[in-house]
């Protein structure tokens, strides 16, 4: 009788310490910094990007006379390679990804450069504006994440509004004036890197370990790998979406 | 008496095993109102108690804002925006009138004074019939439907500086203030709320909802003091296109267009026969913005 109290005790302990060492073993070692690079691609025909009428804004139609906007809710390069999309570490549990330049979102020609704005939880940017018409800038995150929506006009010369999010969330960003204009800020939380023109990417800075890479398209979703970088080595993480 | 001991120990471990990611289980549960039953507002010296505001909110409040919060009510599917705008959803704790900047809660005595008032243009009445003590609990009650209300402070109150006197000058820069920071692009030039993007607003949830009409009469929404109309457009209202304009007009330069803002109102006011008097034009929407 006594023995099964004891086995009982040993089993409880047991799985205390299972837990202990689950948590720990979370933590990577610090040391030869690698990184993760890949390429983004599309299957099959990029999607038609549809025009925008910016007739109601004389500016915005001016500073598009010769190269009409379009929206940019797929901008696939010449080889399938998708621009845009978000590659980051969702299993990331190390410190964040402290800034190595000031980000920058910037209201240029009634659109919205870049597109998509990567960022760290906490990490600071700038909204700026070029345009010689008034904008409003309009995230609308939701709040329940603890990020909260805010709403700041921007009228020609308007200085720069500076802000960061406290969790990491895809947010919808919006001006009310010009209805066209549609972003994102993308907060994720540690390493992270925006595919370019040709839907390559790096993210560099990566300690050696296993992770999970998530790549993020704001219209075809998430996609993950599983990639293993070795100390001062290079991992690799091709992803192929298909166009909703 | 060994073999008791024995007993006991190994259940509390046993035990301490179950309960430790249950403090992880208890923050997932956001929507556990029943735990923050003792939400207080305080009004000056009153203080309100969520508790004490159930039996009111079930009686006069459920209809449109749901027995959540949410803004489901039964008669909100007959609500029809932007005409109707839709009964806000207390979940979100997000809030058109605040004293508060843009992405802050707003403090006690804003929600208190919006209940009162009602919100026009809404279906939302006065409730000036309440005591203020009801007002008060029903305030904790509103507070008790958003974790925010836990998890946050409201905002510092703008200041405001007081009035000055109402001088064809400042009706003037009022008028540079309007054409500078391009209020028309949805109000208006004449604030007429027919500006070129009227017809495309959308509130955050993608509804439509239509800009402030200076011309037909109503009020504004957040009150019709100068200061009540200063403060809506140096606070934005959250949660609809109108931005807060905090960094972009200086105080001053916010009473200047108080005063313009007014010579478009249907009311009868000094600065209306300033306006008449100097034979002020509306803004040229096609002309170079005015530099500030």
């Amino acid at each position: 009788m006594r023995n099964r109290y004891n086995f009982a005790a040993v089993i409880s302990a047991a799985v205390l310490i299972c837990c202990g060492a689950l948590i720990l073993g979370q933590k990577v070692n610090a040391a030869g910094e690698g990184k993760i690079s890949g390429t983004v691609k599309l299957d099959g025909a990029a999607p038609h990007m549809r025009g925008i009428d910016m007739s109601k804004d004389p500016y915005c139609a001016k500073a598009h006379a010769s190269d009409p906007g379009k929206l940019e809710t797929y901008v696939v390069g010449a080889s399938g390679g998708v621009a845009n999309v978000v590659v980051y570490i969702s299993d990331w549990s190390g410190s964040p990804d402290v800034a190595k330049k000031v980000l920058v979102f910037d209201q240029k020609n009634c659109m919205y450069t870049p597109h998509v704005l990567a960022m760290d939880v906490n990490e600071t940017f700038k909204v700026t504006t070029s345009d010689q018409t008034a904008h409003n800038i309009h995230p609308n995150p939701n709040p329940m994440t603890g990020n909260i929506p805010w709403n700041q006009s921007q009228p020609p010369g308007a200085p720069p509004v500076e802000k960061s999010w406290k969790a990491p969330e895809f947010i919808e960003v919006k001006c009310n004036i010009h209805p066209w204009m549609h972003g994102w800020f993308a907060v994720v939380k540690g390493p992270y890197a925006t595919t370019d023109d040709n839907g390559s990417y790096t993210i560099n800075d990566v300690p050696p370990g296993n992770y999970t890479v998530t790549a993020w398209q704001e219209a075809a979703g998430t996609q993950t790998q599983k990639v293993t970088v070795a100390a001062g080595g290079a991992g690799t993480a091709n992803f192929t979406f298909k166009a909703k | 008496m060994q073999r008791n001991h024995l007993r006991k120990w190994s259940l509390l471990v046993g035990a301490a095993v179950v309960a430790l990611p249950l403090p992880s289980w208890a923050q997932l549960t956001q929507y556990d109102f029943e735990t923050r039953m003792n939400m207080e507002a305080h009004i000056g010296n009153i203080t309100g108690h969520a508790k004490d505001a159930k039996g009111d909110y079930r009686r006069y409040c459920v209809v449109c804002h749901g027995q959540n919060g949410d803004g489901n009510g039964e008669v909100a599917l007959w609500l029809d925006p932007p005409t109707w705008p839709k009964p806000r959803d207390f979940q979100l704790g997000i809030f058109k009138c605040r004293s508060t900047p843009t992405g802050t809660l707003p403090t006690d005595q804003d929600l208190f004074d919006t209940i009162a008032r009602g919100l026009d243009r809404s279906a939302m009445p006065q409730w000036s019939t309440f005591t203020k003590q009801e007002r008060a609990d029903l305030v904790a009650w509103v507070k008790h439907f958003s974790p925010r209300w836990t998890n946050e402070k409201p905002g510092t109150p703008i200041t405001i500086p007081p009035e000055p006197e109402v001088t064809p000058e400042r009706i003037k820069a009022g008028r540079d203030v309007f054409a500078r920071v391009q209020c028309w692009k949805c109000h208006g030039v004449q604030g007429q709320a027919n500006g070129p993007s009227a017809a495309t607003l959308q509130d955050d949830l993608g509804r439509p909802i239509a800009p402030f009409n200076f011309t037909d009469g109503t009020r504004p929404k957040c009150g019709d003091t100068d200061q009540d109309i200063y403060r809506i457009f140096m606070t934005g209202l959250d949660g609809t296109p109108m931005p807060s304009f905090a960094d972009n007009i200086k105080p001053d330069e916010a009473w200047d267009l108080v005063f313009y803002l007014r010579t478009f109102m249907a009311q009868k006011s000094k600065e209306k026969a300033i306006a008449k008097q100097l034979g002020l034009k509306p803004v040229d929407p096609n002309a170079p913005p005015p530099q500030q």
